[in-house]
């Protein structure tokens, strides 16, 4: 590994500057490598304990919307490093590095297409962009995304792979909780369905925000959801965790989400849901 | 420079010539007044040269004034209202309406307690989902009864539990603050302390924001950041630096619209100073807010947190 100094003088081994991802990846359940050049053979699931690996925003957008119906609403702006930030690495090589391997100008894709033929707009986020944090960009996306569904009368599909609030953005970051729920309270005046998807990750700023005033909230098998982490709560409480803490059984179970599906039975889900949302004629 | 060491050396002479000069009879009030001038002009000299650091400290300082300490100061009358109405009563986040210069407000405060025991009752600051739906109850109030809103902020974050995760704690936070953004009052918040990330912003998306001289306001504490970013608990220091969450920095970047002066060391020294500068700068604030028509208020409330975060790119364009 390279060494670099960091701001106290030492000599620390930093990780390298990558530019496309690893080769391989490991499953985060059951600990198996697997070749990531496969992964699309088997859907994305382990071959040892069925587990979901991550989908790119990408891919996630492809398996919800119909072929070829996807046009991007993104506002291809990038970070302005609000804080110009640096820990044991500048923010600005973070955010470069995760551009240079995304293809994304931060941790969300959003974009208008089709579901069965019915229009809607998707807001996916994506986890390999510094753990699907939400910082200035995420929340200027959300926001617009939510303002153009209240003025065009469309339907939003948010899917949440987030770590929580993009440390780096300090306030600023704080202040896209506010920024989303601001703007998800001007969609509410609109007849207009708001629907989440909680995979894995959905914790911690993003969760405290937006991602938990849908109209529908719909988990994804093998999702975490939780506010606070697990070593985070075992820290500061120094309680023991149930099993089962914080998957979408225990969110189903404690009445945060309505639905737990399958990845492969996600898309139908939210095309029934949207359907039996849409047709109010009162008022 | 006098450090900490000296300045507690000089703090001890004086109390020591003041008890010489009680028992002995001895008039030693020239040497006592030349004294507590040098102690005084060290103490200015060592809070100007501050760190962000030493900041974070002030605000969690254990004789710093609390929630209900400030409340009672600040306001009268003050009626607490308990209760949930689904099952619990929070004792870190608190309120209800008080008096503040003559006019009726609904206060909301975090309150860390003051001796151990309360302390440990109400979990240092660190509320729970009861405590943000509680919340959420007196905002409706407020809002039905046009009292203007008023939150004081002082949390380390809000209660990482078994518990409060069974209950929805992420819930509880996104609809407190869609519930703050919504009000059709005034609403007004304070961060005295620690403005301690979801658990402080679940009450903080107000009108206007202020800090206190020494309060911090920031997304994660610099202990978290430390591990997580430098994955090293040491460089705490270094996070608190970088995650530019003192009242400077945050008013520059235009997050907050004013810091309320504290005495020299910090709230704790003179607790009464501290009270009358916040009451101060509340009733103003309180009482600009209440000139703006509410068609107005709430546009720009929308536009200030819509644009959250834009100020500097905003600036950089007007540039």
């Amino acid at each position: 590994m390279p060494i670099r100094r960091d701001d106290r003088g030492r000599y620390v081994e930093v990780e390298p500057r990558r530019t496309e991802e690893t080769a391989w990846l490991r499953c985060r359940e059951c600990g198996e490598l697997v070749f990531r050049r496969k992964l699309k053979e088997t859907n994305h699931i382990c071959q040892r304990c069925g587990a979901y690996f991550f989908l790119t925003a990408h891919e996630r957008v492809a398996s919800l919307v119909d072929a070829d119906s996807f046009e991007p609403l993104g506002l291809e702006s990038t970070s302005p490093d609000p804080l110009q930030f640096v820990d044991i690495r500048p923010y600005q090589e973070r955010l470069e590095e995760a551009q240079s391997i995304t293809g994304l100008n931060d941790a969300i894709l959003v974009g208008r297409g089709t579901l069965d033929g019915r229009p809607l707009v998707v807001a996916v986020m994506d986890f390999r962009f510094i753990g699907g944090s939400m910082g200035q960009v995420v929340g200027d996306e959300i926001a617009a995304a939510l303002e153009y569904c209240s003025q065009e009368g469309v339907p939003i599909v948010l899917v949440v792979a987030s770590g929580g609030a993009r440390v780096q953005e300090g306030l600023v970051s704080l202040l896209q909780m506010a920024k989303t729920v601001a703007a998800r309270n001007v969609l509410a005046e609109a007849a207009v369905p708001f629907i989440a998807v909680l995979t894995y990750p959905s914790s911690g700023g993003m969760l405290a925000s937006v991602g938990s005033l849908a109209d529908v909230t719909i988990a994804e098998q093998g999702a975490m959801i939780g506010f606070a982490g697990p070593r985070v709560i075992e820290q500061t409480t120094g309680e023991r965790l149930p099993a089962g803490f914080q998957t979408a059984g225990f969110a189903l179970e404690h009445g945060m989400v309505d639905q737990v599906v399958t990845r492969e039975s996600l898309r139908a889900e939210l095309a029934r849901a949207l359907s039996v949302l849409q047709g109010g004629t009162h008022g | 420079m006098a450090d900490d060491a000296s300045i507690r050396a000089l703090e001890e002479k004086v109390a020591e010539l003041r008890t010489m000069m009680e028992s002995g009879g001895v008039d030693l009030s020239e040497e006592i007044a030349l004294l507590e001038k040098k102690l005084f002009a060290w103490r200015r000299d060592q809070y100007a040269r501050m760190s962000d650091w030493d900041r974070v400290k002030l605000a969690r300082h254990p004789e710093r004034p609390r929630g209900l300490q400030l409340v009672n100061a600040v306001t009268e009358d003050f009626y607490e209202l308990r209760g949930d109405r689904m099952g619990g009563d929070d004792p870190a986040l608190r309120g209800g309406p008080a008096l503040l210069d003559g006019q009726r407000i609904m206060l909301l405060f975090h309150h860390r307690g003051s001796t151990r025991e309360e302390q440990h009752s109400c979990r240092y600051g660190m509320s729970t989902p009861q405590g943000y739906r509680k919340a959420m109850r007196l905002m409706n109030i407020a809002n039905r009864l046009r009292l203007p809103v008023l939150s004081l902020v002082d949390t380390p974050g809000a209660y990482p539990g078994v518990q409060s995760e069974e209950q929805n704690i992420a819930a509880a936070i996104a609809e407190s603050i869609s519930r703050t953004l919504s009000l059709d009052v005034p609403s007004l918040t304070v961060i005295l302390g620690e403005g301690g990330s979801g658990g402080a912003i679940a009450i903080a998306a107000t009108d206007r924001v202020l800090m206190m001289e020494n309060a911090t306001y920031s997304v994660i504490s610099p202990e978290g950041a430390a591990a997580i970013l430098w994955k090293d608990s040491q460089a705490a220091p270094q996070a608190a630096q970088a995650l530019r969450l003192t009242a400077p920095p945050l008013i520059e970047l235009g997050f907050i619209d004013q810091i309320v002066p504290e005495p020299v060391g910090g709230a704790h020294t003179d607790p009464e100073a501290t009270a009358y500068e916040l009451r101060a700068a509340v009733s103003n604030h309180l009482q600009e807010l209440s000139s703006i028509p509410l068609d107005e208020l709430k546009a720009l409330r929308y536009k200030r947190y819509r644009n959250a975060g834009s100020v500097r790119a905003a600036a950089d364009q007007e540039a």
